[in-house]
């Protein structure tokens, strides 16, 4: 519903449904559920999340510069 | 434990230059306060930067630095559903918001139930997207004060009695005295230093902790292995699995429905600023994370073992595992500042959602039904009376009943404010949805929610054939609410039932 590509003009839509991809990989739990591997003595479960922070910012930020209009 | 005074000092001084600075903000960007939309919003004026503070010091509260430490600290990895829940949110708000903004800023609305009147012409669906708005929001403020408490109390002065309110009575006058007079710009002036001391404070945190405590390694190795991951599901169930998923996404779409999120999204001065900031906002989800890291810390570090802490955990179980922790590794001066960025952390959303429950009222109750022909500037008054009424209900609610209270209705507040998600969200992008179908669907989002909530809290166990599937209750009952909604659109539809004319067109949008 809401992924549903607005706002630029048709130029790049595409670009939104990047925007899908945070909402797979966080919300299926038994892809991170588990201690191992360990980096640094932090678990996956904890890494693996911190990461996709830092993913769906660079996602958001991609599409932003994707579809704003000039 | 004995007043801690240095800690005391440096927490008094950084609260008496907030308030020096709440009430100094009244000459920021200055604009005529006697208008709604310059008290409330700000006058819209403010760009990227002071968004991603007032959005960060906004979303991010007190309670919540408090809260989810203590999660972690008892529960383990289940409090970490709040990093998916951050990381979700910002991709949902990209694309939407900014839709909300663009219709907001060409006819003047100032609340999401501003736009729901206006879209779909109906005063009832609007009052109940006010009214959601603000009995969602009430108990939320009250459990701004449970932040501000538990630092308090930190420090070593007396919590209990009429004496052990004081401290919160008195922040709670300035809170009031400074909302009252500079409207939205007192916490987006706050929130710049609010945000900047947390940060200190969570970097400092997770440098100095693992150093005093031999690595993060070590301080994974102290929490128990079951508590470190989700326990995996049994045969027949989902488990915490759908447990994890739901509470995460019931919550993204949620939070920018709570009024004073809302109230953040207006204040900006264009769309694009919306659209930045979901890209600049995740930071703030790091942070979080790394807040709350400092519940497994907490652990590591023994504090519930210390016996000068045992009477504090006692009273205020698990939420003292991150002042206990402060008080173990940092030094009394660096403490006492820790201490005030949480209570100033407080103040934030506090004013914001005070403000924001206050637009409401002003709008789509007392000019909507009581006072329709209000001048604007009897409308601002109006608004600012209420900004006052509502703090104070809050700050007797925290007195006057337990804490334990405010949280139930903080959590029933969560089921409740998502089932404005249709008339709003939907209303963005159509409105092919009846008012009146919406505002059924609405109530049979409550009731649903609340029912759920009732008979086996956040969570409910939801039975399909031979499986379970543990769910967030907003979760469940919003497509409750969708289902009802769309069934008797359909339904209205057939029997020809008349539409009120839509006051926007799809140019408003973009």
């Amino acid at each position: 519903m809401s992924e549903e590509p607005k706002g630029a003009n048709g130029r790049n839509n595409w670009a939104y449904w990047l925007l899908l991809i945070p909402f797979i990989a966080t919300l299926w739990v038994p892809f991170y559920n588990s201690a191992e591997p360990a980096w640094e003595g932090i678990p996956y479960f904890y890494w693996y999340q911190f990461l996709w922070i830092l993913i769906s910012a660079v996602l958001t930020a991609f599409v932003y510069f994707a579809t704003e209009r000039k | 434990m004995p007043v801690n005074w240095i800690a005391l000092v440096v927490f008094i001084a950084a609260f008496g230059f907030v308030t020096f600075l709440g009430f100094a903000a009244v000459h920021w960007r200055r604009g005529d306060l006697d208008l709604l939309h310059e008290w409330g919003l700000a006058g819209g004026r403010f760009g990227t930067l002071v968004t991603w503070f007032l959005l960060g010091g906004d979303l991010y509260t007190a309670y919540t630095f408090i809260a989810v430490p203590a999660l972690a600290f008892g529960s383990g990895a289940v409090a970490f559903f709040a990093v998916p829940y951050t990381i979700i949110v910002y991709p949902f708000v990209f694309v939407v918001f900014p839709r909300l903004w663009s219709v907001a800023k060409r006819h003047g609305y100032i609340t999401a139930a501003d736009f729901v009147r206006g879209r779909y012409g109906n005063k009832w669906l609007a009052l109940a997207v006010a009214i959601t708005g603000i009995v969602a929001t009430m108990p939320y403020i009250a459990l701004q004060l449970v932040g501000i408490q538990v630092v308090i109390a930190g420090m070593g002065v007396e919590s209990r009695g009429l004496m052990g309110d004081l401290p919160l009575i008195i922040a709670f006058v300035i809170l009031a005295a400074f909302t009252y007079m500079s409207g939205l710009r007192a916490p987006a002036a706050i929130a710049i230093v609010k945000d900047l001391m947390i940060y200190i404070t969570v970097i400092a945190a997770v440098i100095i902790v693992p150093i005093e405590l031999g690595g993060y390694g070590k301080i994974f190795a102290a929490v128990p292995a079951q508590k470190l991951t989700l326990a995996p599901p049994g045969p027949g169930t989902l488990g915490s699995y759908s447990a994890y998923a739901t509470l995460a996404l019931g919550s993204a779409l949620a939070l920018f429905l709570y009024p004073h999120s809302v109230t953040g999204v207006l204040s900006s001065s264009s769309r694009h600023v919306i659209r930045r900031n979901s890209a600049l906002l995740p930071a703030y989800s790091f942070l979080l994370g790394l807040i709350a890291l400092l519940g497994f810390m907490a652990i590591a570090a023994g504090v519930d073992k210390a016996p000068q802490f045992a009477p504090y955990f006692q009273q205020y179980k698990a939420n003292f595992a991150v002042p206990a922790l402060f008080l173990h590794i940092f030094p009394a001066w660096f403490a006492g500042f820790a201490f005030a960025a949480i209570a100033i952390g407080a103040l934030v959303p506090a004013a914001i959602m005070s403000i924001a429950a206050a637009n409401l009222w002003t709008r789509n109750v007392y000019r909507e039904f009581i006072n329709p022909r209000c001048t604007l500037a009897r409308e601002a008054q109006m608004a600012k009376w209420v900004s006052l009424i509502v703090k104070f209900g809050a700050l007797l609610f925290i007195i006057g009943l337990s804490t334990q209270y405010a949280i139930q209705l903080q959590l029933l507040g969560g089921v409740w404010i998502i089932q404005t998600l249709p008339a709003v969200i939907f209303g963005l992008y159509t409105r092919w949805f009846d008012a009146w179908a919406l505002l059924i669907g609405w109530a049979a989002g409550i009731v649903c929610g609340t029912w759920m909530y009732w008979v086996a809290g956040t969570t409910f166990p939801l039975h399909l054939g031979g499986l379970t599937i543990p769910g967030y209750a907003a979760f469940y009952s919003l497509i409750v609410n969708i289902a009802v909604t769309v069934v008797l659109t359909l339904i209205f539809g057939l029997l020809g039932a008349v539409r009120s004319p839509d006051q926007t067109s799809a140019a408003d949008y973009v």
